[in-house]
């Protein structure tokens, strides 16, 4: 494999939401990019890729170059890679069985020259299918850090997410954590909370319990995150002032913290931090 | 797949993303329908992440087999509406289905060819997000019984919005008539190009539990979804 990925990689298994699902994942890109980090968003949503609308970069096309594809840079320390890129417009539908799609995302792994990156990651479609299978077989041989499981607090929900974290334990992929999303919203104008998604049997925070897993968070609903995502803008930028951002930067944290540890528990075990000092 | 025939009308629900409410739009819409007399099944074929069981309060009932092939498990003692989903085939509601293409086309095949419907008159299929595997093979089935189209589902933001763009490509390029397009958690009730179902605390919470919900902004719409439709078909000829 032709890929260059540094130090980490972090595959986002998510769940069942329309496009707040994904703002997770370009959220984490841009605090990265705050702080200086190299980061690179593949989106293997094949069939419905809503990453290059959410960063703003809907009407970029890939560029070939001798060393492979080259991914759409946002920034000169953040790069996105997704099949909306290669398709002819906004309605263009990527009607494809699994073969297809799988073929494409083994060229997405292979291909795309990322150049050095400290973080990949990977944003899944729904399901427990094709996709899923085929990144985590074909990444067997890299170090993945992990899954980031995101829900939304109802029953409905977490049905589904508990079949994905079991997806994860059967292949071998480990859970970074649950993160809850949607968990209450707090009107603009009269600034009270409501529960649209009641927490009818505990939660993400129960679930994760369940499972012996990690709660990394809950993030508030906020229009103004699906704005920014619709507009292609940086939320945590354009909205410095709410919850949500604080939420944020805090799951944030604890996925750096868990991945920094992983990759020194790594370099401890082969001796590679022995070769350094 | 003669079973698919005596079934009169035949409507696949379709959207582009996840979470924008196809199951419950499905869900809402078979009560409805039912509510205006008709027999009504509900066939949901997201393998992967079935919720219809859980929304009708069905959740650890299982399929009964029958001389003339699978029976549907019936919401109510009348039998007017029945439903199949794959989450009535598990032992344990949090197993996961891990299966590739072809192993999702070979049972959506058989919940088309092998549920028993009797006679039903609306038969709604529930599909999982996305163009692919499962909503091809829906298609390929579907096409010989001459199905009365789709009911796209979108949310008011411009991603999901893009994606319903795609399902409409989708439609035309495998040839399935779009009913129309439901704008579910419109906010603030703008109207649009079908209908718009509001964002409902009420609505949520019944679905949780498994519940009939009364909530008159969100019923409302989707009593006048069901009445265009049966409209609809005395139009045809």
């Amino acid at each position: 494999m032709r890929v260059n990925i540094a130090l980490a990689q972090v595959v986002n298994q998510q769940e069942r939401w329309q496009h707040v699902k994904v703002a997770p994942t370009s959220l984490c890109a841009l605090l990265c990019q705050r702080s200086q980090t190299k980061v690179g968003v593949l989106d293997i949503d094949i069939c419905g890729p809503s990453i290059p609308t959410i960063m703003g970069v809907q009407n970029e096309q890939v560029h070939h170059s001798a060393s492979g594809w080259s991914p759409v840079y946002i920034s000169n320390n953040l790069a996105v890679m997704s099949v909306g890129f290669l398709l002819k417009g906004p309605e263009d539908a990527v009607i494809w069985r699994g073969p297809r799609k799988n073929g494409l995302i083994k060229q997405f792994l292979r291909d795309v020259d990322w150049g050095q990156l400290d973080y990949l990651l990977i944003d899944t479609p729904p399901g427990t299918s094709d996709e899923h299978l085929s990144i985590v077989q074909y990444l067997s041989q890299t170090q993945l850090d992990g899954a980031i499981v995101l829900t939304t607090p109802q029953e409905v929900s977490l049905i589904d997410v508990r079949k994905e974290i079991n997806f994860c334990q059967r292949v071998g992929l480990p859970v970074i954590g649950v993160v809850e999303n949607m968990s209450i919203f707090i009107c603009p104008k009269c600034k009270k909370d409501s529960y649209i998604f009641p927490p009818s049997t505990g939660g993400g925070e129960k679930m994760a319990a369940d499972f012996r897993v990690p709660f990394l968070g809950r993030l508030p609903l906020d229009s103004r995150i699906g704005k920014c995502c619709d507009e292609g803008k940086s939320f945590l930028e354009e909205v410095t002032d709410s919850p949500a951002t604080q939420a944020f930067v805090q799951i944030i944290h604890k996925i750096q913290a868990h991945c920094s540890q992983e990759q020194s528990s790594r370099e401890t075990e082969t001796g590679e931090a022995m070769d350094e000092g | 797949m003669e079973r698919l025939q005596s079934v009169h009308h035949v409507i696949v629900i379709l959207s582009g993303k996840g979470g924008v409410g196809k199951s419950t739009v499905a869900v809402q819409l078979a009560l409805a329908l039912r509510a205006q007399g008709r027999k009504v099944g509900l066939l949901d074929v997201d393998l992967c992440g079935p919720s219809i069981p859980h929304m009708f309060k069905l959740d650890g009932q299982s399929v009964h087999q029958c001389p003339e092939g699978w029976l549907p498990v019936y919401v109510d003692k009348e039998q007017k509406l029945g439903v199949m989903s794959i989450g009535f085939l598990l032992e344990n509601n949090d197993d996961a289905i891990i299966w590739r293409g072809p192993k999702k086309t070979a049972m959506i095949k058989q919940f088309l060819s092998d549920v028993h419907w009797q006679n039903t008159e609306y038969l709604i299929i529930d599909t999982p997000p996305g163009t692919s595997d499962e909503h091809i093979t829906v298609m390929e089935n579907l096409r010989a019984f001459n199905p009365d189209g789709a009911i796209l589902v979108t949310t008011p933001q411009a991603v999901a919005v893009g994606d319903v763009r795609r399902e409409l490509t989708f439609c035309r390029k495998t040839g399935i008539p779009v009913i129309g397009i439901i704008e579910n958690m419109s906010g603030y009730q703008v109207p649009s190009l079908f209908r718009c179902i509001p964002i409902d605390l009420q609505l949520s919470q019944g679905l949780e539990i498994g519940k009939e919900v009364s909530s008159a902004p969100v019923m409302d719409a989707i009593q006048e979804v069901a009445k265009r439709l049966i409209m609809l078909d005395k139009d045809l000829p």
